[in-house]
């Protein structure tokens, strides 16, 4: 019973696929940054997949960039989203409508 | 055998630890349970022989997102049940749909690309961290500055952003003095944006 770049590959589509439904379910911002979470997860477990698999350490550095990115994202949208709720006392999705076209 | 084994345990562990994530009412066990996941995670990669990339997924994303994460929910009302009003169930089911033949295009794209070259191969004779530094300073060196100079900008942006009066505490204040103060600020902070 070998495991094959394939089993990985899953994995990766069901996490994101997880991760897929958390960003349309959710209506808490908050809630909604930690599905944003999963779906980059689920991409770097494919990279480092992919990586181990052909031989290529590409695949990794592609991975370490993704998680510098998760990192930046963070501390930005947390800082908004304090800028927030400091002003309004909510962070829900449905009563940011101030720009109505 | 023992990476089956480890391979089907983890993948059960990281898949029920991000389903309580997504679909809990509680911000808590959210929050616990993707910390725990990403901690599971990084065992694929120590599988994966990513030995320094789990190290980094284990110290960024546990340590230092996931205690921003916590840092945030201290400014917001964590301990009530997150209340969701979901008008549209066939928007949830059409993009489940589209998730699960996403599914399907990462399983027949290997197959797609049978005859791939590794442009950076992995060297048995060095170890896994000192290829990927040799390698991260020398093809990916622009990449690596400009995601430095990304991460400083973040940094200024969460500065500004969130260090604002600080020195005011809006737990202990009273509801009326919290109502006074955003009274006061609306008005200046509205001017001071729109130019």
């Amino acid at each position: 019973m070998e495991i094959t770049l394939a089993h990985y590959l899953v994995l990766s589509g069901v996490l994101f696929s997880i991760g897929l439904i958390g960003v349309m379910r959710r209506k808490n911002l908050l809630m909604l940054f930690f599905a944003t979470e999963i779906l980059l997860n689920a991409t770097n477990i494919g990279f480092a997949a992919i990586a181990h698999y052909h031989g290529d350490l590409t695949g990794q550095m592609f991975a370490f960039f993704v998680i510098a990115i998760a990192a930046s994202e963070v501390a930005v949208g947390l800082g908004l989203l304090i800028v927030w709720y400091k002003r309004t006392g909510k962070i829900d999705l449905d009563i940011m409508t101030s720009m109505r076209g | 055998m023992f990476e089956a084994i480890a391979f089907y345990l983890f993948a059960a562990l990281t898949i029920a630890m991000f389903t309580i994530t997504v679909m809990t009412s509680q911000a808590l066990y959210a929050l616990t349970a993707m910390a725990a996941g990403m901690i599971f995670i990084s065992a694929f990669f120590f599988i994966l022989g990513a030995d320094f990339l789990g190290v980094i997924q284990i110290i960024v994303y546990t340590g230092a997102v996931m205690a921003l994460y916590a840092f945030g929910m201290m400014f917001f009302d964590t301990t009530r049940t997150v209340v969701e009003k979901r008008d549209n169930p066939r928007v949830i089911f059409i993009l489940g749909v589209l998730a699960a033949t996403l599914v399907v295009f990462i399983l027949v794209s290997p197959i797609i690309s049978t005859h791939i070259e590794a442009n950076y191969p992995i060297n048995a004779a060095m170890g896994n961290s000192e290829t990927i530094g040799l390698i991260l300073f020398t093809k990916f060196l622009v990449p690596f500055e400009i995601a430095a100079v990304m991460l400083l900008v973040a940094m200024i942006a969460g500065i500004v952003l969130a260090g604002k009066k600080m020195d005011k505490s809006l737990t202990l204040m009273a509801e009326e003095e919290i109502a006074l103060m955003s009274a006061t600020q609306a008005k200046p902070e509205t001017e001071e944006g729109a130019h």
